[in-house]
């Protein structure tokens, strides 16, 4: 321990008691909690939409919900898991980690987090309500395309506008913190080509999320004056255009993908290392590789609109931009690999959902390769091809990275180490299960079945009924990470300050476990 | 209701899962990859597909290799002591070059068949097909055929009854087949009359959304005779999974033939308007009209869905003056669900079943009217 703890622990003043304590906390580590608990909640309800799609799709036939619904729940599942579950768990590590990795006593503007993380719990309480409404919940797809999320949206559309608004304001106001934080607290000596990835990354995802979300705001507002003010933005019959709705939403969407992605990265080159014990291969490569990802984010979002009828030049400029960014993500693969090539390596939980990721992802960057190249996009697009595709970057790539990050920092937050049998229970009976759901997908789409359809024809029968089995298993999987959880929040084996024997980074080297409430109240000596 | 849906769910699901692994075996009905389609285009998409998916794979088997060698070799338990190093300029630029060789030698001939995908020039026919919820509207360029094409009256049964093995092709039938001919460059315009809508057919490698107010083009030239199914591919609303699309593809003989019989089925049914009908036939028709084109939203018990779709039972316009629910019917309700049934249906269709809405679902307003007074109100 540090002269700089020692001395913090005289005037520490621990956390208020009570439930005030959690509504009116400024404290990096409580509202990273509270992210991630709201994470974690949001996972399971949208989880439990998507066994209702699954279990639907688990045979031919129209069984147990009728198709209003069905796409009420495809739009919410996939609504809740975006904006509810990747990224508040995302700004939930940013909270908790970014303070202590850079050697700042807490967040840049603490009244701020505070306020952005207590609009998200009204925000969703807000959408999901639209469950009980007249008319149904949205019904129209996460991407809510116009004129379908306009003129022939039900009534409870305008609770989902208002409920985006606030995810919008919460996330820019988050970001708005992370720079902050990031540019001005970091202790001296802490310069930016030493600041660890996850810090390099979530600084990057950042700029993306100011620069997008107001974009998304001006989409669901274009919809709100389209729908009650007698506007035409999306209405070709008033001089609008329903294609430039898809413009504008792919032009938040497209960079939203990365916002979901490179603090996975950050973290996934903050586990290989430790674990391989060996310094991460090409960290500058790494640093510049992740800019570039970010740049190319905003110039290939009409990649997801090849059939919406482009001009041909448009067509092939998107091709190009897009198969382009699998240089930049390439380039990371290769970095992991060559950080464990003759390291000296050991496999626990994070280590194992990092590989996890490492592979998986890797096979959802070849699907989006594929689905890059324009004219097979003709047939790809909008089939479970696309939907094998974006869960295996999002669960097996976003999702793993986050339980790998929970695994690894746990014991820095909870001073209890996790059952490590446990832990490797989870990722086995995870990854058995998130490929037998989602493996046999790429099968049913190349073979022609459409997305976002309650019932299908019967050729596609056997390659449902797996993804559903599958489906069950991996949800039933993630009710067993909560009992983990909850099990290592109240006891567990008694971590090291170390934690992890290659662990690197101040949090490691500089804090006790668990991490003092305030920390850094001196700021730490950079070697 | 829940509750019985759910017992019989658990019935039929522990004899469908029983049967999983001998459907495996038996009937091979379901593919691994993509088809290759009978048009030159499907045939050359195909190929880019098999070629982008080795290249996957041959990059997939190499890294995935080093990276299991390593995993087994240099792990701490079998002694392994770890290096030091930590870049390497030299391999980081020939992992950018490479991959950059590799995606110029994809976009070569992705490139060239993009260019051949979006040619639509010098068509022999022409197609305008138009999407709305939930059937297609087909109009023949030039040679005065049109008409809608929905799913199937037994597939609509199968679909109510959750029977989907009792017919051939669930989902992927119609009432109305597309027919075209082979050999002949065919050209698709495609427009919506609501919302967008994509039209799929993988044999023809043919998908592209109808945008409501813009037309997109596409293209397909058929070498092989067959029926050719496909379905909407862009959510669309409650219906889309209930959309499908048949091509019949014939010799060009037999495509003349079928045109001459379509425009007499189509004079039969404009001289059909001028006929005095009775009471009992347009009730008939009526109920068959509203199950094709009403029952989706308005429900087969006339009672919608609350909130989304209006009830047609004791509703103000079915028990109100008929002028009202003939311009409701014919011109539709902007900016809501309800379309403008005089481009969908004939004067018969419209006249039967504006008189079953009026005397069904404990309507009992008692008139009707005549397909000769829709026709004058056209």
């Amino acid at each position: 321990m540090t002269t700089a703890t020692t001395h913090d622990e005289h005037h520490d003043h621990g956390p208020a008691s009570g439930l005030m304590r959690w509504v009116t906390t400024t404290n990096h580590k409580d509202i990273g909690t509270l992210y991630l608990w709201l994470s974690f909640t949001m996972l399971l309800l949208g989880g439990a939409m998507a066994m209702v799609i699954r279990a639907e799709l688990f045979q031919p036939g129209l069984q147990l919900v009728d198709p209003q619904f069905f796409n009420s729940m495809t739009t919410m599942h996939g609504l809740i898991m975006v904006f509810g579950a990747i990224m508040p768990a995302f700004v939930g590590l940013a909270n908790w980690l970014i303070p202590m990795m850079i050697g700042a006593p807490d967040m840049a503007l603490p009244r701020m987090n505070n306020w952005s993380f207590w609009i998200l719990p009204f925000a969703f309480t807000m959408l999901a309500s639209t469950l009980f409404m007249e008319g149904g919940a949205p019904a129209f797809g996460w991407t809510f395309y116009a004129p379908l999320s306009t003129t022939f949206a039900p009534e409870s559309t305008d609770f989902f506008i208002f409920a985006v608004h606030l995810m919008g304001i919460s996330s820019v106001m988050g970001a708005i913190n992370v720079i902050a934080t990031i540019l001005n607290m970091r202790a001296p000596g802490m310069s930016f080509m030493k600041m660890p990835l996850f810090v390099w990354t979530w600084l990057i995802t950042a700029y993306l999320l100011i620069a997008v979300m107001p974009v998304l705001a001006g989409a669901v507002t274009m919809m709100l004056t389209d729908r009650h003010f007698g506007t035409s933005f999306f209405d070709a019959a008033g001089g609008g255009d329903p294609v430039m709705f898809q413009h504008v939403f792919w032009f938040f969407g497209h960079p939203e993908v990365y916002i979901m992605i490179l603090p996975a990265f950050g973290i996934i080159s903050a586990i290989i290392p430790t674990f391989a014990r060996k310094q991460l291969f090409g960290y500058s490569s790494m640093v510049y590789a992740t800019a570039s990802i970010a740049i190319l984010s905003f110039m290939v979002w009409a990649h997801h609109m090849f059939t919406v009828g482009m001009p041909v030049a448009g067509e092939l400029y998107f091709m190009y931009a897009t198969v382009l960014i699998s240089i930049p993500t390439g380039v990371k693969i290769f970095n992991w690999i060559s950080t464990m090539w003759r390291g000296s390596m050991t496999f626990e939980t994070p280590m194992l959902f990092a590989l996890g990721f490492v592979v998986m992802f890797t096979i959802g960057g070849f699907s989006g390769l594929m689905l890059g190249v324009a004219p097979v996009d003709t047939q790809y697009h909008d089939t479970y091809f696309v939907v094998a595709h974006f869960h295996y970057v999002l669960v097996t790539g976003a999702l793993y990275s986050i339980i790998a990050a929970y695994y690894y920092w746990v014991p820095k937050w909870t001073g209890h180490m996790y059952n490590e049998t446990l832990g490797k229970i989870h990722f086995w009976w995870s990854t058995i299960a998130v490929n037998v759901l989602f493996f046999p997908q790429h099968f049913l789409g190349l073979a022609g079945m459409p997305r976002r359809i309650p019932d299908y024809s019967v050729q596609f029968s056997e390659f449902n009924m797996i993804s559903s089995l599958g489906g069950f298993a991996f949800g039933l999987a993630q009710v067993f990470f909560l009992y983990i959880v909850i099990k290592t929040i109240k006891g567990g084996e008694k971590a090291t300050d170390k934690v992890w024997e290659g662990a690197t980074g101040l949090e490691f080297e500089q804090l006790p476990s668990p991490a003092p409430y305030h920390s850094f109240n001196t700021a730490p000596e950079i070697k | 209701m829940i509750l019985y849906r759910l017992s019989r769910r658990l019935r039929t699901s522990v004899v469908a899962l029983s049967s999983l692994l001998l459907s495996f075996s038996s009937h091979a009905e379901y593919t691994l990859n993509m088809t290759e389609g009978v048009t030159p285009i499907s045939r050359d998409i195909y190929g880019l597909h098999m070629l982008v998916m080795w290249v996957c794979f041959v990059i997939g088997i190499l890294v995935f290799g080093v990276m299991g060698y390593s995993i087994i070799k240099h792990r701490k338990s079998k002694g392994a002591v770890s290096a030091s190093f930590h870049e390497s300029t030299t391999v980081e630029i020939i992992w950018t070059l490479v991959p950059l060789a590799i995606l110029i030698g994809i976009a070569v001939p992705a490139t060239a068949t993009l260019l051949d995908l979006e040619d639509t020039s010098k068509s022999d026919v022409s197609i305008q097909v138009t999407g709305i919820q939930w059937k297609w509207r087909y109009k023949y360029l030039g040679e005065g055929v049109e008409f809608i094409s929905s799913i199937s009256d037994n597939n609509r049964e199968a679909v109510v009854n959750s029977t989907p093995h009792s017919v051939e092709h669930y989902l992927r039938d119609v009432d109305q087949q597309v027919v075209v001919p082979i050999k002949k460059k065919i050209e698709f315009l495609f427009t919506s009359d609501d919302v967008i809508h994509a039209w799929w057919v993988p044999e023809l490698a043919v998908k592209q959304d109808t945008v409501p107010g813009f037309i997109n083009t596409s293209w397909a030239y058929i070498d092989e005779p067959g029926v050719y199914r496909g379905q909407c591919a862009e959510l669309c609303g409650k219906d889309h999974g209930f959309m499908p699309i048949v091509v019949n593809a014939v010799t060009q003989p037999e495509y003349e033939k079928w045109l001459v019989a379509m425009k007499a089925e189509q004079a039969a049914v404009a001289a059909s308007s001028d006929k005095e009908w009775s009471m009992d036939e347009l009730m008939e028709k009526g109920l068959a009209v509203y199950n094709s084109n009403c029952a989706a939203c308005h429900q087969p018990t006339g009672l919608g869905l609350p909130g989304v779709f209006p009830a047609l039972a004791n509703s103000p316009v079915a028990l109100g003056d008929i002028s009202g629910h003939i311009d409701m019917v014919m011109n539709g309700k902007a900016g809501t669900s309800m379309s403008a049934f005089k481009g969908q249906l004939s004067d018969a269709d419209i006249a039967a079943v504006i008189t079953y809405e009026r005397n069904s679902f404990g309507n009992t307003v008692g008139d009707l009217v005549q397909p000769s007074t829709i026709k004058s109100l056209r």
